[in-house]
Parts: C-alpha cells; sequence; structure tokens
C-alpha cells in the first residue's frame, strides 16, 4: 500500500516559527511516505526536549518518554517487537548528555533503531543552556562567562561505540534529510543521523555556514558511497588523503585532477577516513553531509531472535509444563 | 560396637554447612536439602556467604555458611541454631560456632586446624576446643588427608582434589542422618553428565565421608532420622526462591500468551532471577542485560508499550535508579512488574544480607502522586505465586507492580508441589476492542478503571503516550488544573480498586491477647514464634501480610480486634508506620531489628512474651 504525507501528520507543532524541528519534522514523515512501512507498524519514541515533543506530531505509535532514556525504551520495544520499525528522536542534552550511556550501548549492541540526534549545541526546553555539543568558551545562561569544557563530536561517540552507520544532514535540507533518513532505513542496524538544526531563540545562527543552499554549495560536501569527495560551487574543490590526515586540494591545479581525488566508501568497515570526514570543520574543511559510515554488521534484535529459535529446536522443553520436568522431582503418596 | 548406636528421631534437625567462600559449602548444604526433601522431609534453607567472592583463605571474613532446616512435619524457618555444626577450618569453627546449639555435634577438618591456620582465624593457642570452651560432641578427624589418600590414584592435581572436601563432610552427615546415598549418587551423575570424572571422584568421596562414620562411628553417642508426615501427596521439586520467582513470571506469560522480557543489571541478590531466566530461551524468554538500573527499566517499559509480559529485576540500590521509569510506567498506565530482592541498605550496605528496609520506597519513593500494587512474597516457595500474581494484576490494571522479596528468601528454598498451570486463574489484559476503533482515546477506561491496552501493529489505534499529564478525554498534553486533578484520582482510584485476598489471621483467632503483625520475608519466623508461644499456652495469632499496597479490605478489622499487636519488622517500622497512616487510631508494639540477618524465634518470643505478661 502506498502512503502519503498525510498518512503520517498529526496535530499542530508547537516549535517557535523557524525552528529547525518543523523543517525535520516534514522531512521525517517524507521520509516515511516514501519508505511505505505502515504507520501502524511504525513506533517514534522520543526523551524530552524541544525536539522530543515530535511524536505528538506522528499519526503512528509513539512516546514521548522521559530525559535520556530514548534509546533505552526503544531498544526494549525492538527487541520485544522486532516487527516494529523503531524511530528514536533525541536532541543533543538528551541523547548524549543525560542519555549518554544509552547512546554509546544502543550502538555498541546495534540495535536495528533509526536513532535521530537534532544537534542544536543548546537546551532550548531549559531556556538556554550550553548542551554536550556546544564548542568550548560558549556563552549560555548556565556558562556567563563562556565554558571551559570541549563539546562531544557525535560521529566521534557513534565510532568510539562501534557504531555501524552515520549520517548527516541539514534540517532545512529537505532533499539531504530524506536521503539519510531513507538510507538509516535501510540500513540493519543502529543507524545515527545527526541533524544540524537551528534553535532561532537561544542559539540563532549556530549552524549558519551551511544552513542555506547556498552556504551548503561553498561550506558542505555531499558525501556518497563510491563517488569521488569533490565540493565546491563550481565542484572546484577535492579530498585527497595526505600523511594521516585529509587534505583540500583545487582540481586542475598542480597536475591534480578528478583522479587523484579520494573516492568515498562508506561500506569500509575500518572507519577512520569516515571518522576524518565526520570530523571536518570550517574554515578550512568543508563539512560533510550524507552518509558517511554504512556497514553491515548482525543486529541484536535478528540475533536474539535467532538464538531463541535456535535453542528452541536443541532443547526438549518448550513450556511451563516440560520446564518444571527438567527439575529433580520426588514424589509424597 | 554397631548395636550399641541409638538412631534418635526427631521432629526435626538443623545442620549447618560452614568453610572458606571456596569450600563448596553451598553446594553440599543444597546436595543434603534435596536429598532430605527427595525422602519427603520438609526444608527451609538459608545461605549465609560473605560479601567477597574470595575473601583471603582461612581469614575470618570469608567464611560462607548455608543452614539447612528439615523436618517430618512443616519447618518455617532454617532454625535459629543448629544441631549440627560442619566447620572445614579454623576460621569457620570460630565464627560458626555461636549458631550451634550446646547439644550439637561439630564436625571438623583436623588437617586444617594446623597452627597457621589457627593463626589467621586468630586463635591464641594451638588448642581451639578449649580456647572456645567448648564441650559439645566433636568428630574430628583428618579431612583433606583422608579425600587426599581416597583420591591418589585418581590422576587428579591437587587443587582439584582439595575441592572435594566437601563431599567428604556431606557424607559423613548422610551418615549421621542415615540417609539413602545412593540418592547422592544419583543426582551427582545427573549434574555432572558431561563431566564423568567429577561425577565419580565426588561419589568416592562421598562414600568414604559415609564409611568414615559408619566405621569409626565417630565419637558420637546416637544418629538421627527424621521421618516424614502430614505431607500434601504430590510431586514436588526443592526451588530457592528467586527460581521460584522466574518460574512465577514464566507461568504468568504463558497463561497470558505473551512474551516474557526481562530487562536486567547484575546486582547482588537479584542476579539469579536474571540468569534464571537468561537459560529458558527455548520458551521464548528474552532477557536483556542491560548497561545499567535505568535502562533495565526504561527497556522494559518500552517492552511493555510493544505488547510484552516486561519484567525488571533489581535489589533496593537499583530501586533508587529505576524509580524514574517505573513512575513513567504509572503515567503511562503500561503493565510493568519490578522485582526488588531487598538487601540491607542504605547505599550499597549489605549486598549478601537480608533486610525488609525498601518498604517505603517501594511504595512510595518516586516524584508526585505515584500509586503502585506492591505485593511482597512471604517465602521461597511463595514467591512463584507471588510473581504470579503481580503479573496478573500488572496486566489486567495496565499498572507498574512492585514484586519485593528479600535476600533470606531469594536464597532460602523450600518443597514446592509442582504447580498446574490449569490450577491458576486466567490472565486476561483489557485489550481494547476492535469496535471501539474510531473512538478510542488512549485514556479511555474500562468498568475496572484500567485504560484499554492497544498493541503497536494494530492498525486504526495508533496513539502517543508520555511522560507528561494527558486529558482525559482526548489523550493529548494538558497542563489544565481540573484534568490534572482528575487523573492523579482516576490513577489512585484504579489501584484502590485492585481486589486483593483478605489478610488470614492464624492461632488463637477468637482470643488470642497478642497479634502478631508482619509482612513478606518473615512468616517463617514469625509463624514459629507464635508456635513456641501457643504451644506453653499462650493465646497468640499471627496476620501476616502479603498485599501491601491495596491493603485488604480487612485490614481495619483486624488490627482493632485485638488487645495488643506488635509489627514485627526488619526495619526501623516502615510497616508499622504505614499502617498508622493507613488505620485512624492503630498504635501498635514494635519489634524492629537490623541485622541484615534472620530474625531469631528465641528472641522473638522472649520479646513477645513480654507484652502480655
Amino acid at each position: 500500500m502506498a502512503y502519503t504525507i498525510n498518512d503520517f501528520k498529526k496535530g499542530q507543532p508547537r516549535w517557535c516559527p523557524g525552528c529547525g524541528d518543523h523543517f525535520f519534522l516534514a522531512s521525517l514523515q517524507k521520509a516515511m511516505a516514501e519508505i511505505g512501512v505502515a504507520p501502524h507498524d511504525t513506533a517514534v519514541i522520543s526523551g524530552i526536549g524541544c525536539s522530543s515533543r515530535l511524536p505528538h506530531y506522528m499519526a503512528t505509535y509513539g512516546m514521548n518518554t522521559i530525559h535520556g532514556r530514548a534509546a533505552a525504551i526503544a531498544t526494549g520495544a525492538k527487541v520485544a517487537n522486532p516487527k516494529l520499525t523503531v524511530w528514536q528522536v533525541s536532541g543533543d542534552g538528551d541523547g548524549l548528555a543525560i542519555g549518554g550511556n544509552h547512546f554509546i550501548h544502543a550502538n555498541r549492541r546495534n540495535i536495528n533503531l533509526n536513532m535521530i540526534l537534532l544537534n542544536n549545541r543548546i537546551y532550548g526546553l531549559t531556556k538556554g543552556q550550553y548542551s554536550p555539543t556546544s564548542p568550548r568558551g560558549f556563552v549560555s545562561k548556565s556558562s556567563p562567562y563562556g565554558t571551559v569544557e570541549d563539546p562531544f563530536r557525535p560521529a566521534e561517540l557513534c565510532f568510539g561505540a562501534r557504531g555501524h552507520f552515520f549520517a548527516r544532514a541539514v534540517a532545512t535540507d529537505a532533499v539531504g534529510t530524506i536521503d539519510v533518513l531513507k538510507a538509516a532505513y535501510n540500513h540493519k542496524g543502529a543507524a545515527v543521523c545527526e541533524i544540524l538544526q537551528n534553535c532561532v531563540i537561544f542559539n540563532n545562527g549556530t549552524h549558519d555556514s551551511v544552513y542555506s543552499k547556498d552556504g551548503r554549495a561553498k561550506n558542505a560536501i555531499y558525501v556518497e558511497h563510491g563517488k569521488p569527495l569533490i565540493f565546491g560551487e563550481n565542484r572546484e574543490f577535492g579530498l585527497v588523503q595526505e600523511g594521516f590526515g585529509l587534505k583540500v586540494v583545487r582540481i586542475g591545479e598542480n597536475g591534480i585532477t578528478e583522479k587523484d581525488i579520494l573516492v568515498h566508501d562508506a561500506h569500509c568497515e575500518d572507519n577512520t577516513l569516515q571518522l576524518k570526514l565526520a570530523l571536518m570543520e570550517g574554515p578550512d574543511f568543508p563539512i560533510a553531509l550524507g552518509v558517511i559510515r554504512d556497514v553491515d554488521s548482525p543486529t541484536y534484535d535478528e540475533a536474539v531472535e535467532a538464538q531463541i529459535e535456535e535453542v528452541k529446536s536443541a532443547k526438549k522443553y518448550h513450556n511451563f509444563a516440560e520446564l518444571l520436568e527438567t527439575n529433580e522431582i520426588w514424589e509424597v503418596k | 560396637m554397631a548395636e550399641k548406636l541409638v538412631v534418635k528421631e526427631l521432629e526435626s534437625v538443623a545442620v549447618r554447612f560452614s568453610g572458606d567462600s571456596g569450600d563448596g559449602m553451598q553446594l553440599a548444604g543444597n546436595i543434603f536439602s534435596t536429598v532430605s526433601a527427595t525422602v519427603g522431609n520438609d526444608i527451609c534453607t538459608f545461605p549465609d556467604y560473605p560479601a567477597d567472592i574470595r575473601a583471603p583463605q582461612g581469614s575470618l571474613t570469608g567464611v560462607s555458611g548455608f543452614q539447612v532446616h528439615i523436618g517430618s512435619g512443616k519447618v518455617y524457618t532454617p532454625g535459629d541454631k543448629c544441631d549440627v555444626l560442619v566447620a572445614m577450618n579454623a576460621a569457620a569453627l570460630k565464627t560458626q560456632y555461636k549458631y550451634a546449639k550446646p547439644t550439637a555435634c561439630i564436625i571438623l577438618d583436623t588437617d586444617s586446624l594446623k597452627e597457621e591456620d589457627l593463626k589467621k582465624a586468630e586463635f591464641k593457642t594451638l588448642d581451639p576446643i578449649s580456647e572456645m570452651g567448648i564441650k559439645n560432641d566433636v568428630i574430628a578427624c583428618p579431612i583433606t588427608t583422608m579425600v587426599k589418600d581416597c583420591l591418589a590414584d585418581s590422576g587428579m592435581d591437587f587443587k582439584s582434589i582439595l575441592k572435594c572436601r566437601n563431599m567428604f563432610a556431606l557424607g559423613l552427615v548422610c551418615w549421621l542422618f542415615n540417609r539413602d546415598i545412593n540418592i547422592v549418587f544419583n543426582m551427582l551423575k545427573e549434574k555432572f553428565a558431561k563431566k564423568p570424572g567429577v561425577a565419580d571422584a565426588n561419589i568416592k568421596v562421598i562414600q568414604a565421608g559415609f564409611d568414615y562414620g559408619a566405621n569409626t562411628h565417630s565419637s558420637v553417642a546416637h544418629t538421627y532420622k527424621i521421618e516424614s508426615k502430614n505431607k500434601v501427596p504430590g510431586r514436588y521439586m526443592d526451588i530457592m526462591g528467586n527460581k521460584a520467582t522466574a518460574y512465577g513470571f514464566i507461568a504468568a506469560a504463558e497463561k497470558a500468551g505473551l512474551k516474557l522480557y526481562l530487562g536486567s543489571y547484575p546486582i547482588t541478590p537479584a542476579t539469579d532471577v536474571l540468569h534464571e531466566l537468561s537459560k529458558h530461551k527455548s520458551l521464548g524468554v528474552t532477557t536483556v542485560q542491560c548497561e545499567d538500573e535505568i535502562a533495565g527499566c526504561a527497556s522494559a517499559v518500552g517492552a511493555s508499550f510493544a505488547g510484552a509480559l516486561a519484567v525488571t529485576s533489581t535489589s533496593g540500590p537499583g530501586i533508587c535508579l529505576k524509580s524514574e521509569a517505573m513512575n513513567l510506567a504509572v503515567i503511562m498506565e503500561l503493565p510493568l512488574v519490578v522485582l526488588d530482592v531487598q538487601r540491607g541498605g542504605p547505599a550499597t550496605g549489605l549486598p549478601t544480607k537480608s533486610e525488609q528496609t525498601d518498604l517505603l520506597q517501594c511504595l512510595f519513593g518516586r516524584n508526585g502522586e505515584s500509586p503502585m500494587p506492591v505485593i511482597a512474597a512471604t517465602s521461597p516457595t511463595d514467591c512463584f505465586d507471588a510473581a504470579y500474581d503481580a503479573c496478573k494484576i500488572a496486566l489486567e490494571h495496565m499498572t507498574p507492580v512492585v514484586l519485593m522479596t528479600d535476600a533470606f528468601i531469594a536464597n532460602g528454598s523450600g518443597a514446592m508441589k509442582l504447580p498446574q498451570l490449569s490450577e491458576y486463574p486466567s490472565i486476561n489484559p483489557p485489550y481494547v476492542p476492535e469496535e471501539m476503533k474510531g473512538q478510542w482515546t488512549p485514556y479511555m477506561r474500562n468498568s475496572e478503571g484500567s485504560r484499554y491496552w492497544a498493541v503497536p501493529g494494530r492498525e486504526g489505534f495508533q496513539h502517543i503516550l508520555g511522560g507528561l499529564e494527558k486529558d482525559s478525554k482526548t489523550g493529548a498534553i494538558s497542563t489544565n488544573p481540573e484534568n490534572h486533578d482528575l487523573m492523579t484520582r482516576l490513577r489512585q482510584e484504579k489501584i484502590d480498586k485492585i481486589k486483593v485476598p483478605d489478610v488470614e489471621v492464624i492461632g488463637d483467632v477468637e482470643d488470642a491477647d497478642l497479634l502478631i503483625v508482619g509482612f513478606g520475608g518473615t512468616y517463617g519466623h514469625l509463624h514459629s514464634a507464635m508456635d513456641e508461644m501457643r504451644s506453653v499456652g499462650k493465646k497468640v495469632a499471627l496476620a501476616h501480610f502479603k498485599y501491601l499496597n491495596p491493603l485488604p479490605k480487612n485490614t481495619s478489622s483486624v488490627l482493632k480486634k485485638y488487645p495488643k499487636v506488635v509489627v514485627a519488622e526488619q526495619n526501623m517500622g516502615q510497616f508499622a508506620g504505614y499502617l498508622r497512616m493507613k488505620v485512624d487510631g492503630f498504635v501498635p508494639e514494635q519489634y524492629n531489628e537490623v541485622k541484615g540477618q534472620p530474625f531469631v524465634v528465641a528472641e522473638l518470643v522472649e520479646s513477645f512474651s513480654k507484652l502480655i505478661k
């Protein structure tokens, strides 16, 4: 059965006008319609925060739970009912601060979840404190003199937890967002999508360099598996490997041709270069968008099911009465 | 000599096996209790083990004990003190002698009473028997030497040979109690089916221990025999509380036709439930060992939403961490069973010891108005029924339920008549009826006040639950003051309406001068205390509570019927305080003890008797 975006829409979102969540919500609903899993076979599970209100605007099954626990709750839902397609939605505070432990373990276990990380580098719902993705020196209500700590870089955390899928998109870029969401759905296992999103009230402009189409043309690179890593308004730049790192080169200069440009391999088991791509920042490097890592690996939920089936055929007891008989039993007459 | 040995018939006997925590005392004790149960004795066991896995060998802190109480009739406790004490080393003798009756027989391994052993156990002289003033019968034998000789040709290394010392002691105890050691042999053959060498070695050593007793008659005046009587005919098994709890969950899931999901994190003394359930994948049981206690509970909430019978297991410190997700289940009105196997607190406290100090935490330890049914199992075998009931209530009333046990009943064991699932009540969750499609909202309620359960996958019943207060009619987020007040009351009423059995009064129901009141795992000790007092003519009754929230309907009338009431509990008075809150004008006497050890019946009797002088 074919679905339209309206099959996934519900209610009137109450985010601030201009909030990146509005853009993302529309992309998610469109992606779901294109993916074609029925709304009643879909669960959207969030924690707490502005972005975690999202399930209320979905016509699927859903839960808007407690702060930080979305990944753990989604884990239970998926393992208990593997037929469900589960989307877990968190902000940077929900997913990486209070929920950091669940984030890394969902990745390590490789639960088949689509894990959305809406990153605006701020706590919005509590009105403007720095988050674990705010840059060092960030001035906020709880850091009036600037923070004295380094932020997490989500990809690094994901890879450190042995994550097998990481993609990035900008909330205002519907096409790019829908692409990574569909890729996340098609990936079997934990699939982290970092969505760069603006908070118009408390952290306006945090992703300015890539928030507009022009900005992305100048400051971003769309990575695609099997394609050379070329970017720039006129596709005049490329990435090459140099020493232990990456380097930006201009195509046509110093004898560099398209053939010299590094070809993206999202399926490479070794995440070294994928991590280098993911960590690129301006002004010297473009920000990588698209599917950065997408490696096949056994999923936890399938392995659990498979083990149950295996043990079922190996063991002779399959119900409670038979289980009792496996014990030392005596009879009193 | 044989004809001079007297076989003494007893009503009940307690045996305490003690030694280094690596000496296999728990195994020896377990086998002895199972063998006794197999011949129809009633049994009650109590393992008392240190928190350290391997404390320094021979040290006083590393002593592990296992007490078995066997009786011809019903036994309710592991016994205050033992009739036979097996002490495998000097430290065990030093620390465990206090648990021996003056008439007890003491079995010692003289090979482990050498100078250095005695020094480690902080003895001042080389004669521990005189130093401690022990006047009991003592069977002192060179157990280590005999085990070594016995297994000299086995090809086993010295370390493995030493591990069989517990079996020599077991053989000796089997002789002392006229046990049929063939039953033991069969058990070992089954246990070590894949390692016949180990089974053979153990069997050889048990036989050697048994023969040693029979040949020397040791230095005891008599052996013992415990006949069985008053047993309900049927098929039985020996079961520990934690295993019975796990079985209760499995049984309830099967009855309800649901997948059983356990989200858990290892914690003493609850971990055996995780171990037990992890074994039974052939019954479709899904267990997830989570990254922390929080995820254990949170993932169970997720599993419940997705349509499973969801359980999370822990002990007190874990309840602290789970309370947030438990509360989420309260407001989302999803079924969930939270198992709290209580241990000594606060904080890490006494991880291997038993208390009832989590009661108020389980009843009230959450933010907001957060009513939750609480059930406390009363014995190792009752853990099965209590777990089954907890699941039934959770599923039928769409609520999280706390199931309380404690280290004492979780690790203790009893003889359980095999439960027949067909005799247990059916479990019928309030699934949303198909005809409500189109008009249904998530907080519509049935006549019991429970909301309906719409499991994902059902077309037309998509809905959003969450931790924010919802409108009673539409299910949308609501901060409306009247609505919040209404929802708070509806959640409370739903719990208050749950039907639980009346609390039963036993003993001198009509004319007791003293009513003993307790809850949970102290049932055996309080029952025994009552029995002892009645046996000397005192008028005493016992009301022991299993259903703590909601309380049984007859609670008030029972508590007010008797001239004097004493609430006895292993905390500073939590249940007494709770009852005072629930029953107007109720002012009980209190008996409180927080030692991490089971009650001592003699102490209860002494204290209670003073109340009715």
